[in-house]
């Protein structure tokens, strides 16, 4: 990598971008550039130098070498549906739009895989296997219009990932271009590769390891037979007991979804369902072959009832089912309705902790005066609680932050994590301090060196840096001590 | 123990790295066939064993890495849960550290996932003798890169590893085995289309124009799948997927080297003239008899994937398959970022 001599100016930057062959679309205009001065994490945004959305591979390999060697930074964005600021751009750097790369190259139905482009929205995937009766297990809430790119930065879930795992477990190879401008093919359409799994790294490195230009997918059949049922409970704590004892019970469900009593009755004023009247719902999937729903049907209903279900419906037929998932689905633009703004964490926990940290974010919401809502995915221990604020109020947004920290410092110390499935971003860096020492945080930026030495995909995002950790922990009410020693760790 | 035994490793590790003295990393020795040979002062782990942490209803296990596989099996099926990637042991002294650091999955890889998928944390001791943990003990969650995936498969390159997290599984109710007579090619087309329909398949294996097909779950999956597919029911199904598992079958037993093709699920039949079996739904094509080397690299390029000499053979001109210049790089920097004085295993994943 050549060395720089003077920082690289917007217009170095600008006649780079000129140089591609053939010409790509470049947007340098201030207002043309508002389009992406944010991601969905909106409390932060900025102007970027420029933004370029190439339609081919060859462009973006053009793309970040002559950004690279100038030194330029790179921050790849694809439907900008991320929510912890991975995509929020630096004011030195060009934003690399992926949304017009959105071919579907291939549907092999005998490899049962799927090779797209990086723009394309995960939603299509399944569209396009349907035909052939496979489909794409990862489902994001975003997935209409969230990319396989940003799915793979994000090591995206869903609601499904018990059973079917995350974007890690069904992507089978990806092509991308690290920030040396090098073409990197990873894992590929067998079972496994030689050599280090570089595969893994990169799904869930938030944009800092490479660029994905095209991703091989791994497609699953659908199942023969799908029963979702809701089962409503008098409190958090029983529904919260009964997702642990359906999974003590050797069954895997496909999904459980939790809904507390804030949502529901979001849901319930925003769509008029007619949900049970309840502290908490779980919306409880399991598939599989024919009878062998029947039966697992069957015994999930009766440990939900004696798990003190006071109503347990089960769908009949598909628009039932689709009504039941309504609730679930429609539900953070439900919330949208009780206060101007929320701000929605992504902490996972052991599902045992799950009724005592449930109980300890509602005191702290009352300790600071502030609603909070829960609609997550129960069965992975994976918690969204939603803090509602309003913005045009002087510092309610810094005290849903505040509070935030606090929730995701509860799931540290009941062992879990700060992130199960939304990413650092810029969001999460001061609780990066807080989950790892040291140690790791220098592999992690090693790890990073690995792929991209000069710094320039993304910088500043998904690690934070030792020096901002030691200034944010020596101001932390922990004291730089880890909280409950006495728990193993990760 | 745990305080105590890893501070003594760091230590170790760091004593080596000082003196530029390689060590050799060893649980129970079972796989020491495995890879490039590697000279240096073993590490011994296979002491440092026990579960941490095991409950049931998280689907969650946490382990010492010098725990034999044996006991982590009995303790789980104690609980009706098992290790859903159904590692091959190959010795009843193997290690759950050694089955990570290879990345060996068994016949149920393609139905369930591999090692690397089911790992969810691990503890390791790098290369400048620095404890770290990576991952955790929660099945969703992207705090960091993921580095403990990244030790699957690494051979203990990058890191000792020292306790681990996994996702565990229930084990399926009910299993039957069937047996199908046909060539390789129809196997091939058969297998492929049957993954492609919603059936309880945790196996496939042929060998000599018949194939054989586990199906694992619920008994009611099972029976409809069985009548579906017809064929003829095995009847000592269980100890033939056993023996494959740890390459007992005869196909495995005379003394001859063993290369494993991993490749493309759908590739046609690639000709070697040795015997072979396949499994893994046409994704691993074991061929037992002596290959040159490049023959070996060439026969898989057509079919998408990459061969190892697994056991035996001339080993002159490397085990695995050889990495494109763009990802040796950034192998080359991994490796000098986690063991900068190159004393893990070195040369065990042949440059690495």
């Amino acid at each position: 990598m050549n060395a720089v001599a003077r920082p690289a100016t917007r217009t170095d930057a600008l006649a780079a971008l000129a140089a591609v062959r053939p010409p790509v679309r470049v947007v340098a205009e201030r207002d043309e550039l508002a389009a992406f001065e944010m991601d969905a994490y909106i409390q932060r945004r900025q102007t970027p130098l420029a933004a370029v959305l190439p339609d081919t591979e060859e462009q973006v390999l053009q793309i970040v070498g002559s950004l690279g060697r100038l030194g330029v930074p790179i921050v790849t964005r694809g439907a900008g549906t991320g929510i912890s600021g991975g995509a929020t751009p630096t004011a030195d750097g060009v934003m690399l739009v992926l949304t017009r790369m959105r071919a579907i190259l291939s549907v092999d139905a005998a490899a049962r895989l799927a090779t797209v482009e990086p723009g394309v929205p995960n939603a299509q995937v399944t569209v396009a296997a349907e035909p052939v009766r496979l489909y794409f297990a990862p489902d994001p809430s975003s997935q209409v219009i969230s990319s396989i790119g940003g799915n793979v930065a994000e090591n995206a879930g869903g609601v499904h990932c018990l059973k079917y795992g995350l974007t890690v477990h069904n992507v089978a190879g990806l092509r991308v271009i690290d920030g040396d401008g090098d073409l990197l093919e990873v894992g590929g359409e067998g079972l496994d590769s030689p050599g280090y799994d570089i595969l893994a790294v990169m799904n869930g490195s938030e944009g800092n390891l490479g660029v994905v230009t095209r991703a091989t997918l791994r497609l699953l059949p659908r199942p023969e037979a799908t029963e979702t049922m809701l089962a409503a409970f008098d409190t958090t704590k029983a529904g919260a007991e009964a997702v642990s004892a359906i999974i003590g019970a050797g069954v895997i469900p496909a999904a459980i979804e939790m809904m507390d009593r804030v949502v529901i009755d979001a849901c319930e004023r925003y769509m008029a369902l007619g949900l049970p009247k309840a502290e908490a719902l779980l919306l409880v999937e399991v598939d599989g072959g024919a009878e062998e729903t029947a039966e697992t049907l069957a015994s999930v209903k009766a440990i939900l009832a004696s798990c003190g279900a006071t109503e347990v419906r089960v769908a009949k037929g598909e628009e039932e089912r689709a009504n039941l998932w309504k609730s679930r689905k429609g539900a953070f633009a439900a919330l949208a309705t009780v206060m101007p703004d929320y701000y929605t964490m992504d902490g996972t926990i052991p599902r045992r902790a799950l009724p005592e940290v449930l109980e300890s974010i509602y005191a702290l919401g009352r300790e600071y005066g502030m609603v909070i809502g829960n609609v997550f995915h129960a069965g992975d221990g994976n918690m969204h609680p939603c803090i509602f604020y309003d913005s045009a109020k002087a510092g309610d947004l810094e005290r849903s932050e505040e509070l935030g920290g606090k929730i995701l410092e509860l799931c540290i110390d009941h062992g879990g994590t700060i992130t199960g499935e939304h990413g650092v971003g810029i969001e999460k860096l001061k609780a990066m301090c807080l989950q790892f020492r040291d140690g790791e945080i220098a592999a992690f930026h090693d790890v990073k060196r690995a792929f991209d030495p000069e710094g320039i995909l993304n910088p500043g995002k998904a690690v934070p840096t030792l020096k901002r950790c030691a200034e944010w922990g020596g101001l932390h009410v922990h004291g730089g001590r880890m909280p409950r020693p006495d728990i193993p760790r990760f | 123990m745990t305080g105590q035994f890893i501070t003594e490793l760091a230590e170790r590790v760091r004593d080596h790295a000082a003196r530029k003295a390689p060590l050799r990393i060893r649980g129970g020795g079972t796989k020491d066939f495995y890879g490039a040979r590697v000279e240096g002062a073993p590490l011994e782990m296979a002491g440092y064993a026990g579960i941490v942490a095991y409950e049931p209803r998280e689907l969650v296990l946490t382990v010492r890495a010098g725990t034999r596989l044996a006991d982590i099996e009995a303790a789980l099926a104690a609980e009706g849960q098992m290790l859903a990637f159904e590692p091959p042991r190959f010795g009843a002294a193997a290690t759950i550290g050694g089955t990570v650091a290879c990345n060996l999955s068994g016949p149920r890889r393609p139905y369930a996932g591999a090692v690397r998928d089911f790992v969810l944390g691990a503890r390791i001791v790098n290369g400048k003798g620095e404890d770290l943990s990576f991952g955790g003990r929660v099945i969703k969650n992207v705090a960091g890169y993921d580095v403990s995936r990244l030790m699957a498969g690494a051979l203990g390159t990058l890191g000792v590893l020292t306790e681990l997290s996994f996702k565990v599984l229930p084990r399926p109710p009910a299993q039957a085995t069937l047996a199908f007579e046909m060539d390789e090619a129809r196997m091939i087309e058969t297998v492929n289309r049957w993954a492609g329909q919603p059936l309880p398949l945790s196996a496939t294996a042929w060998e000599a124009g018949v194939l054989r097909v586990r199906l694992s779950g619920a008994s009611s999956a099972v029976a409809a799948a069985r009548a579906k597919l017809g064929g003829a029911e095995v009847a000592d199904g269980p100890a033939y997927w056993e023996d494959l598992r740890e390459h007992r079958l005869p196909f495995f037993a005379a003394d001859r080297p063993l290369w494993r093709l991993s490749v493309a699920q759908t590739a046609a039949p690639i000709a070697l003239p040795h015997p072979h079996l396949v499994e893994w739904g046409g994704g691993l094509r074991w061929v037992s008899g002596a290959v040159e080397t490049a023959r070996a690299r060439e026969a898989v390029a057509g079919a998408k994937g990459h061969s190892t000499l697994f056991r035996g053979g001339d080993r002159a001109a490397g085990v695995f398959h050889p990495l494109t210049p763009a990802i040796a790089k950034i192998h080359r920097r991994l490796k000098d970022a986690f063991d900068p004085a190159g004393i893990l295993n070195p040369g065990r994943m042949d440059n690495f």
